[in-house]
């Protein structure tokens, strides 16, 4: 593939929609409310919306043939790139939207620079992302707010998932190679320039929920090598199901 | 208020419905109005939710992102249905919460179509061609009922239920024209939700009850009876266009009647599930209630936040 770097570059991006919009529609049907439930589907709905887009990118630029499906649905666990915190269960509702909230921040800072990427295609789509996303932003961190100063079980609860979680939020800032090329070629976002403003942010917002900022030091990491936590293997049993088991079939 | 006065009431009530006046929710009823209406509405409220559940069963496991993106944008829709069906229905003075507890205890009903399993792929289109249909075929009249909460929803409920018709239909095309296995697994959806399909149509005329006040008031417009030939009617020749057989062998067309003739019902099963002992009832109920109780935490935190909010916002002003 001659464009191998930016190919990788788009499965890196796209990847963590992909699971993430995996994990909020697996809530479907199953919020706390009827209206916290469209909200949820309404998230992985633009996720999977974002996902279509850049795989369609990437599926040009791999000129082999395959599709958005292929690409989405018929790779191995070690091939996949997602940073761990979205492949991260739904736990209970804070679980999930204190996932959310910790790829929210990210994603829309991310997308905010991807948005001046020299590649026509790929600032196309920040474009039409950023929008959503400041939503979804919105969204998870009024619930946070919500949840922290609700009820003393809430907070607990909300405590409980933010400590949990907060273990993935550095590999965010992580750079892998494809990454790197792609900064330097000027397609790409230097994601090593995002991390203070993102613990700023996420900082202030658990000040304004009454949460407790955790102070762990020790991160995990590996999702962007494809070295993923038990969680995604389970995830992609399902959202390969019907390419694994029919092969070679359109839907 | 003297029975006279009341008789009175009810008298001009009539008329209004007869001259296809809607009632509005501030205008006076007939307590049996109120009931039967917060009955049926709630019931088909209901039934939008517990719908999402056979449906959501494939989310994650949708063949494609674009059938992934359609089926979740389906099963969204039908939230927003039991939105707006729940909004409708408290405007007759029940609460949302009152209405779900009568869910959860089995005091109200929701369609029993769906305490069938969906076990393939094809379900989805089968429950979107199928379920979907029928239930337009039941709705559709409901667009000009008495009550005006109701009518206006149903509005924007039937253009999106024809629209997941569609959708569905589509789904069984393609895979009706697609490979052998993709056909069986078809043929197969049709074959396990065809009965049950007709059998949402509610009971046959002879057991049905409520139906004469209903007309009245413009809840019911034709015996489901009729309601079920229409949808036999326009659903056969869709089938035989995409090439698959229903599940009937006494499947005919009377030129005489102008319309299929069909073999009998198996009313027994259709009891069974209406009484709660179908193959789902039990797990559907479960993730209802178990939603619900999970969520309580989350809706008692969101009430208590926003009253400090209040609170706080008070004591700033002072
Ligand atoms: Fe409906
Ligand atoms: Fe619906
Ligand atoms: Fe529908």
């Amino acid at each position: 593939m001659k464009n191998q770097n930016l190919y990788n570059y788009i499965l890196g991006i796209a990847d963590n929609s992909l699971i993430l919009g995996q994990r909020m529609g697996e809530l479907c049907g199953h919020g706390p409310s009827l209206e916290t439930d469209i909200a949820c589907t309404n998230i992985s709905l633009d996720l999977f919306g974002q996902v279509r887009s850049y795989f369609q990118y990437a599926a040009k630029i791999a000129g082999d043939g395959r599709t958005e499906d292929d690409i989405a649905m018929l790779r191995k666990e070690r091939d996949y790139k997602n940073v761990l915190l979205v492949e991260q269960p739904n736990t209970n509702f804070a679980y999930t939207l204190g996932r959310q909230f910790l790829f929210d921040v990210y994603h829309l800072a991310f997308l905010k620079e991807l948005q001046k990427s020299t590649d026509l295609t790929l600032s196309a789509i920040a474009n039409k992302c950023v929008k959503e996303v400041s939503y979804h932003e919105r969204f998870s961190s009024d619930w946070i707010k919500r949840l922290g100063d609700g009820t003393a079980e809430s907070k607990a609860k909300m405590q409980d998932a933010i400590n949990d979680l907060w273990t993935y939020t550095d590999e965010l800032f992580h750079q892998t190679e494809a990454d790197k090329a792609m900064v330097e070629e000027g397609f790409g976002v230097d994601v090593t320039r995002l991390k203070e403003a993102y613990y700023t942010e996420i900082n202030q917002v658990l000040e304004e929920a009454t949460l407790t900022i955790p102070e762990s030091k020790y991160f995990q990491k590996g999702g962007k090598e494809g070295i993923h936590t038990e969680h995604l293997g389970y995830l992609l049993a399902e959202l390969q199901y019907m390419q694994r088991a029919y092969p070679n079939m359109e839907w | 208020m003297s029975e006279e006065q009341i008789r009175s009431l009810e008298r001009q009530f009539d008329e209004r419905i007869a001259r296809d006046e809607k009632i509005e929710p501030k205008d006076w009823m007939p307590e049996k109005y109120r009931k039967t209406h917060i009955r049926q509405m709630s019931q088909h409220a209901h039934s939008e939710i517990v719908g999402m559940l056979p449906e959501g069963n494939w989310i994650s496991r949708a063949p494609s992102l674009r059938r992934k993106v359609a089926l979740l944008a389906k099963v969204q829709d039908e939230a927003g249905h039991g939105l707006y069906l729940y909004s409708a229905t408290e405007t007759l003075g029940i609460s949302r919460e009152e209405m779900y507890e009568q869910l959860h205890t089995g005091k109200a009903k929701y369609s029993s179509i769906f305490n069938y399993p969906t076990i393939s792929w094809a379900d989805m289109g089968a429950v979107g061609w199928l379920v979907d249909g029928a239930a337009i075929i039941n709705q559709v009249p409901l667009c000009n009922t008495s009550y005006g909460p109701y009518a206006r929803a149903m509005i924007r409920v039937c253009k999106e239920e024809s629209f997941h018709q569609r959708q569905g239909f589509e789904i069984m095309m393609k895979l009706a024209n697609g490979s052998p296995e993709q056909k069986d697994m078809a043929q197969d959806a049709l074959n396990r939700w065809w009965w049950p399909s007709l059998m949402m149509l509610g009971p046959t005329d002879a057991e049905s009850i409520h139906t004469e006040q209903s007309m009245k008031w413009k809840l019911k417009r034709k015996s489901n009876d009729d309601l079920r030939q229409q949808f036999i009617d326009q659903t056969v020749p869709q089938a035989e266009l995409i090439g698959l057989t229903i599940p009937d062998p006494d499947l005919k067309w009377n030129e005489e009647r102008q319309s299929y003739d069909f073999g009998e019902i198996n009313w027994d099963e259709f009891w069974q599930v209406v009484k709660g002992h179908g193959p789902m009832n039990k797990h559907r109920m479960k993730a209802r209630v178990g939603a619900w109780e999970e969520g309580a935490w989350v809706r008692d935190a969101a009430m208590a936040h926003a009253e400090k909010k209040q609170e706080r916002k008070q004591k700033e002003a002072v």
